[in-house]
């Protein structure tokens, strides 16, 4: 009933391809991150941001640098976890040997060095597609967290072999390393997320995006268009890379405070987040960050709904029912949708417009 | 109307052409030449060779004796994508959209090669990126008008009919400004309606834009009616060349269309 467009009407092409053509869809993302900028950080307590919407925000935006390559250029990565770790290691390495750059620089750069990372390893995707591809990215994830293991340059041979993030401070006030607040945290990963979002989201509503779908959907009609598949789809790498580097740099600065590789492994980072984007929906942004959030969240629901409603299970018992739980909803779930959240949401919108006289 | 139309040089010259894939001879020692601004068609009985002759011209498959002359300027070794900056766009026999994206983005992908501004100002979406978007836009939305797809603007192409995706892939060709387009069987599966559409599209791009079309075409009374010259193909060789009228009289021809009688 509040939910329709009718009486807006677009006068220009702009208004046209706006992102969110109806000024009520407008209204609802702006609530959005007014609240999540304004409510949340107030609101939530310090064991919500720390254990949950932390590391929610930081896999959503590993989640849409994936969906870029998977979802929007078609080409299957598990190396997800391996791009992240560069990231990661690209900004220890960074902000402990030089201590006067920005640790916002430093995030950037290591977004840069994962891309340059992502690019020798997207070389293969010229002759080799879908799984075979998948196979020869799983070759990224083991090589690079071999190499970060092995060589004890990358880790300063700190003889734990792990990665500690130094306390930094942006405007006086410190985000990184044990020091720093949830709070502080919680809005330099949101602000990540926000800009990374729209960047994003500019990217493939425009020339460049298109060319990814036409090489996803076609690849032969896209080259005899003009579109250059190597460049294509090594562009598609590069910036996917350096989503998933920076949200690895995040993911040891902001979120773990300090880790081993094993933080990156495969079934710990890259098939989680191939999961998220699946079930969020291939090729939507939007879908990226819902899939995160019903990856992340859902584990923590099923470990606090049974006591809610009085149900008192032994913990081993109750771990193990979690995750027979949420294997089988994830099944489910794709069965009933298979093109994922965004796609149940955009249905939702739909069945709104009419509501309540669906005819 | 083909009065008033001024056939120029010629554009496209193609001559010796041979290809053979492992024992089969797919195109042998075929010459032929197009002019700029005419329709010329190619025809020929199932595995004549005619799809490869496309492919040869925009890049797709390298003869292996023969040269393609393209604007006066001899073609070496060169990739598919190149095909497309020299000014070739073509559509295809099984429909080659992209699926998943909308009928607008479809056209819009076919303006590609001509959008410039870098990852930078994409990323912003603003400034001289949006400028551009919305200058490509607005040319875009003539070829909707002119191909009358306005309803279907934001259907993902996965969901239309087939007579509506054939025209949205002559819509994608057409988006580049080509010089030369090709098309390979454009009325292929349509009924007459639909075919009619399509020939009156066809004629007005040559009409309007001055566009200089191959087509690959089965239908004899389409091909007959709109081309200015055709080529008649057979097991790879060149049976007839001429104008409609010419080629309809042709003894080898109606052999090869309506088989010789054996006595």
């Amino acid at each position: 009933m509040f939910y329709r467009e009718a009486g807006q009407f677009k006068t220009s092409y702009n208004k046209d391809q706006a992102v969110f053509p109806i000024i009520q869809d407008r209204w609802f993302i702006a609530a959005v991150i007014i609240g999540a900028y304004a409510v949340v950080p107030f609101a939530a307590d310090e064991y919500w941001l720390q254990a949950v919407i932390i590391p929610f925000l930081i896999l959503a935006l590993a989640a849409i640098g994936l969906n870029l390559l998977t979802g929007y250029a078609g080409q299957v990565s598990l190396g997800t976890g391996a791009f992240m770790a560069v990231g990661a290691y690209a900004c220890y390495k960074m902000t402990t040997n030089i201590p006067d750059l920005n640790v916002v620089v430093a995030f950037l750069i290591s977004g840069v060095m994962a891309a340059a990372v992502g690019i020798v390893f997207g070389l293969p995707s010229l002759r080799i597609k879908g799984f075979y591809l998948a196979v020869a990215t799983l070759a990224a994830q083991f090589f690079i967290l071999w190499l970060f293991n092995k060589v004890g340059w990358f880790y300063n041979d700190n003889p734990s072999g792990t990665i500690t993030a130094p306390p930094r401070e942006l405007f006086g006030i410190t985000i990184t390393g044990p020091q720093a607040t949830a709070e502080a945290r919680y809005f330099v990963s949101l602000t990540f997320l926000v800009v990374g979002a729209i960047v994003a989201k500019n990217l493939v509503r425009g020339r460049i995006g298109r060319s990814w779908m036409a090489i996803r959907d076609m690849d032969i009609a896209a080259e005899i268009i003009g579109i250059r598949p190597l460049q294509t789809k090594l562009m598609a790498f590069a910036i996917s890379s350096f989503y998933c580097g920076v949200a690895g740099a995040l993911y040891i600065f902001v979120w773990l405070g300090s880790a081993e590789t094993e933080a990156f492994d495969l079934l710990q980072v890259s098939f989680p987040i191939l999961f998220m984007i699946i079930i969020g929906g291939l090729g939507s942004i939007m879908g990226s960050i819902m899939g995160a959030a019903f990856i992340t969240l859902m584990p923590i629901f099923l470990t606090n709904f049974p006591p809610m409603i009085g149900i008192h299970l032994a913990t081993d018992l109750q771990k193990h029912l979690e995750e027979i739980i949420f294997g089988g909803m994830i099944v489910a779930f794709l069965i009933v949708e298979p093109h994922g959240l965004a796609r149940l949401w955009q249905i939702a919108k739909e069945k709104l417009r009419l509501w309540p006289f669906p005819y | 109307m083909p009065a008033t139309r001024n056939i120029g040089d010629v554009l496209l010259d193609v001559d010796g052409i041979s290809i053979s894939f492992g024992g089969v001879k797919a195109l042998s020692d075929v010459s032929f030449d197009v002019r700029e601004h005419e329709i010329l068609a190619i025809i020929g009985p199932n595995g004549a060779g005619k799809s490869s002759m496309l492919n040869c011209i925009n890049g797709f498959y390298h003869p292996q004796e023969g040269t393609i002359t393209f604007k006066g300027k001899p073609r070496h070794q060169m990739q598919t994508h190149e095909a497309a900056l020299q000014g070739i766009a073509r559509t295809f026999q099984n429909i080659a959209l992209f699926k998943g994206m909308s009928t607008l983005d479809n056209i819009m992908t076919g303006r590609n090669l001509k959008m410039k501004k870098n990852l930078f100002w994409q990323m912003l979406y603003f400034g001289p990126a949006l400028k551009e978007e919305l200058e490509h836009r607005a040319v875009v939305e003539e070829i909707i008008d002119f191909l009358e797809i306005e309803a279907i603007r934001k259907t993902p192409v996965g969901k239309l009919p087939y007579g509506l995706q054939k025209r949205v892939e002559l819509g994608r060709a057409l988006a580049a400004e080509p010089d030369l387009l090709l098309l390979d069987e454009p009325m292929a599966g349509m009924n007459i309606e639909e075919k009619q559409d399509m020939c009156r599209f066809i004629l007005d791009v040559n009409d309007e834009f001055g566009t200089t079309i191959v087509l690959i075409e089965h239908d004899m009374s389409v091909v007959m009616d709109i081309s200015d010259r055709v080529v008649v193909l057979d097991y790879g060789k060149k049976l007839a060349y001429g104008t409609p009228d010419e080629v309809r009289a042709n003894q080898d021809v109606i052999d090869a269309y309506l088989g010789v009688a054996h006595e």
